[in-house]
């Protein structure tokens, strides 16, 4: 595909690049290691070039990068990377996956690190453990239902504007990078998302408290910070999910708190009548 | 990892910790409002200002009951303050090695500090004119709240002192008024712009408001 004679900076669309890439081991301290990349397309996406610069590691004899991928084409939520500073990089509403070289300078220096946030512990390089998420996800995020034969398809009504808004929410693929790039390492984008999928549809009604109380339980034992509305995360989803949803899900947990408290037991009270 | 093992009113959920902040980050919005509003009749002269001041006074009751929301209200503020400013900043691990704030405003970043500021100039705010403590020579002004407000502000540091710890207000609501409608649950897309404008007018009401004394005074034209 790419012919890499390593000086062709001249023809405008490959480009030359500094590279400072975060390296390190699970539980000790890392550091940024500086690689040249030269002839990188600029028809590349991100992960090819890093594709390159672990294929130039390897003939020069030295360890690889690690990094999370999987579809490349911005659906699954693996590829997380902070790049400048950015998680997924400068375009707002693009995936590590789908931004190319092109949106890069011939001969810039580019600084990749791995998402950073105590929930989230480096496993190597670039990839980090997400598995906080899969527990926020386990503790509520799905519904209850028997399993078996499919259910009528119109025996539960969904109007169009709450299908339309549970399908904004479900837009979330879960890649972190909400936590990544909120300075107080917060996870309430992605379970604001997650939470108002399921709360807004008849089907979420029945488990929508319980649902909601569990999840935020979950995320703040795993050492998430609290939202103190900065609005970053907005601004560096992949998939746009709006603050929108922290609204909702801080008037859910309020309404389910209330609920929670005035709960009828459906007796009469000891010391009453 | 969970590290508090405390029970659940020292450690309240993430989202009830935000609660306590707007509910009574509410209370201290509204009470600077009124505060201020009450503060202007220095301009109607000495006799507007010590009536009122009397008429406080011979309510002692509605005083201590709107004293005592006010202490909670500090005292539950700073404590969900503190306590989040500091797990914040150990849930964030220090942060990307590069700085590419997007949307982050000034006053969100400086919540923290301005609100340091503010516990300070309340502990001295307290100490001049409730206690009539410090920064008042050794004069007794009695009932004639009018002249003690004057002589206070003829001081030129502690004139620029109120001033500045006012503008810090207005820095602290205009993102604090705004923040409560989002914690609330009263916000959304289409709301937020013009939520942040609002937020903006009240903090620069509230600290003009307050500002206009001490510099009235320091320029002369309240004597
Ligand atoms: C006149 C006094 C004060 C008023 C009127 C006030 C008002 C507010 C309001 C309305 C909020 C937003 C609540 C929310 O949505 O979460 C807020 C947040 C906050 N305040 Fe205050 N406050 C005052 C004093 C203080 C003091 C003395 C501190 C010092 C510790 C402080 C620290 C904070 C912090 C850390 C936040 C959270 C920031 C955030 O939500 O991003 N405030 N304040
Ligand atoms: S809300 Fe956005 S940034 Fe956060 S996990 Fe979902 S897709 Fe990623
Ligand atoms: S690799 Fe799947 S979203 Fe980027």
């Amino acid at each position: 595909m790419v012919k890499e004679n390593g000086n062709s900076d001249q023809h405008g669309h490959t480009l030359s690049l500094r590279l400072r890439v975060w390296r390190q081991n699970r539980g000790q301290p890392g550091h940024f290691e500086e690689h040249f990349l030269a002839a990188v397309p600029e028809t590349a996406s991100f992960l090819e070039m890093m594709d390159m610069l672990n294929e130039q590691l390897i003939r020069e004899g030295k360890d690889t990068f690690a990094f999370d991928h999987d579809c490349r084409e911005g659906i699954c939520g693996m590829c997380s990377m902070t790049i400048n500073g950015m998680p997924h990089g400068p375009l707002p509403g693009v995936t590590t996956c789908q931004l190319h070289m092109r949106n890069f300078r011939d001969g810039e220096t580019i600084t990749v690190e791995p998402w950073r946030a105590r929930a989230f512990p480096v496993l190597k390089d670039l990839a980090v453990d997400r598995s906080a998420f899969d527990k926020v996800i386990q503790s509520g995020g799905f519904i209850t239902v028997r399993t078996g034969s499919a259910p009528e398809a119109n025996h539960t009504l969904v109007p169009k504007q709450v299908a339309d808004e549970a399908m904004d929410a479900a837009e979330c693929i879960g890649c972190g990078a909400c936590v990544a790039s909120c300075k107080n390492g917060s996870a309430m984008l992605f379970v604001g998302a997650k939470i108002n999928h399921l709360n807004i549809l008849p089907q979420g009604q029945p488990e929508r408290e319980r649902r909601t109380l569990a999840m935020v339980k979950t995320m703040d034992e795993a050492g998430f910070g609290n939202c103190t509305n900065y609005g970053e995360c907005q601004a560096h989803c992949p998939k746009s999910i709006t603050l929108d949803v922290i609204a909702k899900l801080n008037r859910d947990y309020l309404r389910a708190r209330v609920k929670e408290f005035f709960s009828s037991t459906g007796k009469p009270s000891k010391g009453g009548e | 990892m969970p590290e508090s093992s405390c029970s659940p009113c020292c450690q309240p959920a993430s989202i009830g910790k935000k609660i306590i902040m707007a509910l009574t980050g509410l209370v201290l919005a509204g009470f600077v409002l009124g505060h201020m509003a009450g503060n202007l009749l220095m301009f109607k002269g000495p006799q507007a200002i010590n009536a009122y001041a009397e008429w406080l006074h011979n309510h002692p009751e509605a005083l201590w009951i709107a004293r005592v929301i006010l202490i909670l209200s500090v005292v539950g503020h700073i404590w969900t303050g503190i306590l989040l400013t500091l797990e914040n900043r150990a849930a964030r691990a220090g942060g990307p090695a590069v700085d590419a704030t997007r949307r982050a405003s000034i006053s969100s970043r400086t919540m923290p500090y301005s609100g340091i500021v503010l516990l300070a100039f309340i502990v001295f705010h307290l100490l001049h004119f409730t206690l009539r403590k410090v920064a008042l020579g050794d004069k007794d002004f009695g009932e004639d709240v009018y002249a003690m407000v004057v002589f206070g502000f003829s001081s030129p540091v502690v004139a620029v002192f109120y001033i500045v710890s006012m503008l810090l207000l207005c820095l602290h609501l205009s993102h604090g008024v705004s923040s409560v409608f989002q914690t609330l649950g009263l916000r959304n897309e289409r709301w937020r712009g013009r939520i942040d404008l609002i937020a903006t007018a009240y903090g620069w009401i509230v600290a003009l408001g307050f500002i206009s004394i001490p510099l009235a005074v320091l320029l002369g034209c309240i004597k």
